[in-house]
């Protein structure tokens, strides 16, 4: 009697770490952040929506890519690391080469690939194109390519570079329709 | 000689009780920016190299088609397959798959969708064509091929 127990009234917080560790190990393990980063194209509509546009001849730049992934530019054989050059060359002729584009309005880039074409020789022929356009886009603001990339959309001013770049060089790639389809319809 | 001697009352050990609240700071952090995979892969995706990325803005804008060769060759063979959600489906069964996500989202965002074609780089465009096709014929006009930024742009 007299001799009352003590009772520790706290909760004996010295796991709470041990168990706090165990679920961060969990999240860093599940974890992925996302990365998600690409090409970004916009397809052109249905056939049928789609109506037929006549282009001259000297406003189109044929590219084709066959099944060993060799590239055939304007019927001629072209190394990649040449393409951004001569598109480049292509797109800002505003007239001068007869055989050449009118203006970068009128400029079209005709993309056409084989079925056995590879997926990743794809992909270069486009990040070339996309980084030919982005480049004289860039030029055309007075910026460097990496301030271009960074151009921040969401705001006014940024909104509104970014228009007057896409409305002097307007990206025009068409992938042609597959010949497979077309013989197929 | 005048001997000094230092008066130690510090303590020997390092407070350790803040060590949870810095811990669970650090598992918020996590929980929070964590994604769980939806879907389990069934075809490889080892994602091509490119510079000139964008980034994809809203999420739930967002549907993903994932073509490669499948994981299990002896059950789906080894030529690359399309898959979306935890199926392997034919290129003809794209459409249906568009208008169910599109069903997903508000009327107005409805042509605002955009498709991540995550595709394996050794797959050949006569795939990549196909589900092209199929998209135009779903009206799903926004794609972005995913890749990888290649460290040679940096």
């Amino acid at each position: 009697m007299g001799r009352s127990k003590r009772q520790s009234t706290e909760v004996n917080a010295g796991s709470m770490a041990d168990i706090a560790f165990l679920l961060l190990i969990f999240f860093l393990v599940t974890t992925t952040i996302a990365s998600d980063k690409g090409i970004y194209v916009q397809l052109p509509p249905k056939k049928e929506e789609q109506q037929e546009i006549k282009l001259k001849q000297r406003n189109i730049f044929n590219i084709l890519i066959n099944s060993q992934d060799k590239m055939l530019v304007e019927e001629e054989p072209l190394e990649l690391s040449e393409l951004k050059e001569t598109v480049k060359e292509f797109i800002t002729n505003n007239g001068k080469d007869p055989k050449s584009s009118e203006s970068p309005q009128k400029a079209v880039v005709s993309l056409k690939t084989d079925r056995g074409t590879s997926y990743e020789q794809y992909i270069l022929v486009v990040d070339e194109l996309k980084q030919a356009y982005n480049e004289l886009r860039a030029e055309y603001l007075g910026i460097t390519l990496e301030e271009f990339n960074e151009l921040d959309r969401k705001t006014d001013e940024g909104e509104e570079m970014y228009d007057r770049a896409r409305q002097a060089f307007p990206y025009q790639v068409s992938d042609a329709e597959p010949t497979d389809i077309n013989i197929a319809n | 000689m005048a001997k000094f001697k230092k008066k130690t009352n510090t303590s020997q050990d390092i407070p350790t009780s803040a060590l949870p609240d810095i811990i669970f700071m650090l598992l918020f952090f996590f929980m929070v920016t964590t994604v769980l995979r939806e879907t389990d892969l069934l075809v490889e995706n080892k994602l091509p190299n490119a510079t000139q990325l964008t980034k994809l803005e809203q999420k739930s804008l967002v549907s993903y088609i994932y073509v490669g060769k499948p994981k299990d060759t002896d059950k789906y063979g080894d030529e690359p397959r399309i898959q979306v959600n935890d199926v392997l489906i034919m290129p003809k069964e794209i459409p249906k798959f568009v208008f169910e996500e599109k069903d997903k989202l508000d009327e107005v965002e409805r042509d605002k969708i955009t498709m991540s074609l995550k595709v394996d780089r050794d797959a050949k465009m006569g795939i990549i064509n196909d589900v092209k096709q199929q998209l135009r014929e779903a009206n799903a006009l926004k794609v972005n091929y995913s890749s990888i930024l290649s460290a040679d742009a940096l």
